[in-house]
């Protein structure tokens, strides 16, 4: 008995030696960003070139990481998280400036999208742009037949009942009852909350799913015949099931711009600058587009990119297009708190 | 007649507790990614699960936790039940009543109460903290086990060990724990199992960058999850399997086993 | 005596830090708000029409998935008994087994298999039959709940009606007794305290998983738990969450009482 207990110990003490080897030592950048968005291939790139050891995190939606990044509760250095949330944590001080010296590559950025990012950012002090896109309907022609989808008022065809598949995050599900009812975005209307929060119910029986990145399988697989989804899961989509076919509604969409920012608390803020310095590199930027599909904001890397993908309208998404499009802003605290209170009852039914 | 039926039945519920399991293990050899078909069969999944630096690093953390923090249970428990047994009824009730909270409380109200007590003593979420909390919700299993050995021949025997002019620590050590022995090992399985399976509490308090299997697959089936943490899972289970089939046959036949 | 008391001091202090300061620190949220003023708002929030509505569906799904399970785990629990020694360490074996491969990949298979576009709806389809949809609905969450809790109500009912003397059953046969009469005289009076921890190890889990639900239930069906994770993750709100956890113990705790009223005993036939 008495040598089984020492091996039992010995084994978590050996376990725990490879443990801290596998964390401890050296320089380290803890990362925290949507699940699968970039090519984990760059993880061991960026470490063998810097020799900082990387440490991932990812979480679903911007809501789920906000209480986290508010409370400290775990510490990070760099986020990816979407435009209206940058907002609210620089008007909440949680993000620190980032030095650009340490990030020269950020020349590679078009100036059209560090014009966007002021909408959020208005001094381009906070944060540099990682993806753009816009959310559109995704649905399989052949599920469909005849029917012309271009409006976000086919999600409530009633043909097509038990094969729609929507959001389920908050900003993002209003956005498409707010779009057909022709209010903003950012309302904080209370009667216009209302109103767009009965027709998300009277939507509810319809609705296969809730669901966020899982979409793209659910069609593929066809389990479904429409989704809402972002224009980066398009071509990815296309591979996996080519009857697929994507949309921009015509009564225009969110712009969306994810970014690269660093936490306040950030205690290791030159590898966190590394890191973006790292992403942003050309041939860097462009490997993960190709992994990602996700319409990236480097021109230089947009360069090198073929022909006919650059020219895909639903990946680079047109002027026109851009402009039927708005961009995401934060409500403020009772804002927000208006769109929970309403995000329950719509669940609650 | 009433054979078969019997026979039918179990074989009904046994193929509904391992459907899901066989679907699993099916689609870890799939080819593609895809969950609706089966494409061909393929070992590259279990090459990614290997090559996946998160995947390892989750196993890692898993075990290192379920480990230490079992194993301070096991301590902490085994010292507790004897402890407890030299209180006063009242007091005992007392103290049982406290020990049985974690184990009947629902685990999102573990795992948040845990949450905001780390957080208002400032306390960053770590490996750590992880640790503490499983080793909370492990104690009273280890408790439960322990105490129903510790009984009148335990007390009687380190007495008269104490009156023979035994230290304490040689009465307990020689004379008590082989006394509780199985107890001990039943509470310390029952713990790493719990502390295995365990995502509800790990979710609420982990740190930075600290996944176990659990966090980690909750994390991606969101997002779509990829049939590597297929592979380990079936890699797991298949071990388990071995483990608990060679325990089963080496011990001796006739006997009823107790396999948790 | 008194050194022997001594041995529990480090898992006093445990209890302290582990349980009671925990508990302390819910309550202390759930009753202040965000200005850390006293107030008993979240915790009445529950007669919020949408929180009184997931807890009522909560406590209904729990109880049909508890009744599911008692009905299937009943009759394996007998049998398991009257079957010769070996097969019956084999029946334990089986039934435990599934308990190894994690709980949250076990769940996410039932999302696989019950797809529209799933491998059962294949199977059905291959055979000629129609497809069904149980994914996303309310059947799907209590098919995940009996799944994943089973083997909960199977092992206590099974240590209990294991215990029962045979001669007992033998005597009722011989005295002219029914099956059915021996089921409901003799049976089931006897196994109370291994149904009480039963139900219990069910019910409880069940009532506040939020796991189960969000995996099985497409994002359309809010149960309690669902409501409690979002206030702490989507809608950042920790008093709220809180306040309704306070609520949710409560509803435990008198659960628990209720069911102790049964049995006396129950303690002791926790696995």
């Amino acid at each position: 008995m008495k040598k089984k207990i020492v091996l039992v110990i010995s084994l978590a003490i050996v376990m725990l030696v490879l443990a801290s080897c596998g964390n401890g030592g050296g320089e380290k950048v803890y990362i925290y960003s949507y699940g699968d968005y970039f090519d984990p291939d760059l993880i061991g790139m960026f470490e063998e070139e810097t020799g900082i050891t990387v440490v991932l995190d990812t979480y679903d939606t911007c809501e789920e990481m906000y209480p986290v990044i508010k409370n400290n509760s775990a510490s990070y250095d760099v986020l990816c998280p979407s435009d209206y949330m940058i907002e609210r944590l620089i008007d909440e001080d949680l993000l620190s400036e980032i030095n650009f010296d340490n990030v020269p590559n950020i020349k590679n950025i078009g100036d059209k999208y560090m014009e966007m990012s002021k909408e959020f950012d208005p001094d381009n002090k906070y944060s540099v742009p990682h993806t753009f896109g816009t959310a559109g309907i995704l649905y399989n022609t052949e599920m469909v037949g005849d029917t012309v989808i271009d409006s976000w008022e086919d999600l409530w065809n009633e043909d097509f009942s038990g094969e729609i598949v929507m959001q389920d995050s908050i900003r993002d599900t209003f956005m498409v009852a707010e779009k057909i009812l022709g209010y903003s975005l950012n309302t904080v209307d209370e009667d216009e909350l209302k109103e767009a929060t009965e027709l998300l119910k009277e939507q509810k029986p319809l609705v296969y799913k809730y669901a966020n990145d899982s979409t793209r399988d659910i069609l593929a697989s066809e389990s479904a015949a429409m989704g809402v989804i972002w224009n980066g899961e398009y071509l990815y989509a296309l591979e996996l099931n080519d009857k697929l076919e994507f949309v921009v509604p015509k009564e225009g969409s969110q712009l969306f711009v994810d970014s690269w920012v660093i936490t306040k608390t950030s205690e290791n803020k030159e590898n966190a600058e590394a890191w973006i310095n790292f992403m942003c590199r050309e041939d860097i930027a462009k490997q993960n587009f190709e992994y990602l599909t996700y319409s990236c904001p480097n021109v230089a890397a947009q360069a090198l990119l073929d022909e006919d993908v650059l020219n895909n309208e639903k990946v680079f998404l047109t002027d026109e297009t851009i402009d039927n499009c708005e961009v995401l802003k934060d409500l403020g605290p009772e804002g927000n708190e208006l769109y929970s209170k309403y995000w329950k009852e719509f669940k609650a039914e | 007649m009433k054979k078969s039926l019997k026979f039918i039945y179990i074989g009904i519920v046994a193929l509904f507790l391992y459907l899901p399991i066989i679907a699993l293990v099916v689609l870890s050899f799939n080819e593609s990614k895809s969950m609706a078909v089966f494409s061909g069969f393929s070992l590259k999944w279990y090459e990614e699960m290997f090559s996946n630096r998160m995947i390892m690093q989750a196993v890692i953390n898993t075990f290192t936790i379920a480990i230490t923090a079992s194993i301070t249970a096991t301590i902490i428990g085994t010292l507790a039940a004897v402890g407890i047994d030299g209180m006063k009824s009242k007091q005992q009730n007392l103290v049982l009543g406290f020990n049985n909270i974690p184990l009947l409380n629902a685990d999102i109200v573990t795992g948040i109460a845990l949450l905001l007590t780390f957080l208002m003593f400032g306390i960053s979420l770590n490996w750590g903290t992880v640790y503490l909390a499983h080793v909370t919700f492990c104690i009273p299993y280890v408790i439960l086990s322990v105490r129903p050995r510790v009984n009148k021949s335990t007390n009687t025997l380190y007495e008269a060990a104490l009156d023979l002019g035994a230290s304490r620590t040689y009465a307990f050590v020689k004379v008590v724990l082989p006394e509780l022995r199985p107890g001990i090992l039943a509470g310390f399985l029952l713990a790493f199992t719990m502390s295995v399976d365990d995502f509800v509490i790990t979710h609420f308090t982990r740190g930075a960058g600290i996944n176990t299997i659990s966090t980690l697959i909750y994390s991606q089936v969101k997002v779509g999850i990829r049939p590597s943490l297929f592979a380990l899972s079936t890699i797991i289970f298949v071990m388990v399997l071995i483990i608990l089939l060679l325990v089963n046959f080496l011990s001796k036949r006739g006997k009823e086993k107790v396999i948790y | 005596m008194t050194s022997k008391k001594a041995l529990a001091t480090p898992f006093m202090i445990w209890i302290v830090a582990g349980t009671i300061i925990p508990i302390g620190a819910i309550a202390y949220y759930g009753l202040t708000d965000r200005n850390d003023r006293f107030t008993l708002e979240n915790v009445l929030a529950i007669g919020n029409s949408v929180h009184l509505q997931a807890l009522w569906l909560s406590v209904l799904l729990a109880l049909i998935s508890t009744v599911i399970c008692f009905l299937i785990a009943y009759p394996l629990a007998i049998i398991m008994k009257n079957s010769n020694f070996g097969k019956r360490g084999f029946m334990i074996f089986l039934f435990i087994l599934p308990m190894w491969m994690n709980f949250l990949l076990r769940t996410m298979a039932w999302q696989v298999l019950l797809e529209k576009n799933g491998v059962i709806n294949g199977m059905l389809e291959a055979i000629g039959l129609p497809g069904q949809e149980i994914i996303n609905t309310l059947s799907a969450i209590v098919l995940g709940m009996v799944y994943d809790f089973l083997p909960f109500m199977i092992l206590p009912i099974y240590n209990v009606i294991s215990k029962i003397d045979d001669s007992i059953i033998e005597a009722a046969y011989d005295l002219g007794a029914s099956t059915s009469e021996v089921i409901t005289q003799i049976y089931l009076p006897l196994s109370v305290p291994g149904i009480v921890s039963g139900v219990n190890m069910v019910f409880i889990p069940s009532l506040t998983t939020f796991v189960i639900s969000n995996m099985l239930g497409g994002g359309k069906i809010n149960l309690i738990g669902n409501i409690i994770e979002q206030e702490f993750t989507v809608s950042s709100n920790w008093n709220l969450g809180s306040g309704l956890s306070l609520v949710m113990m409560l509803f435990i705790v008198v659960s628990m009482i209720f069911l102790e009223r049964f049995d006396k005993t129950g303690e002791d036939s926790f696995i």
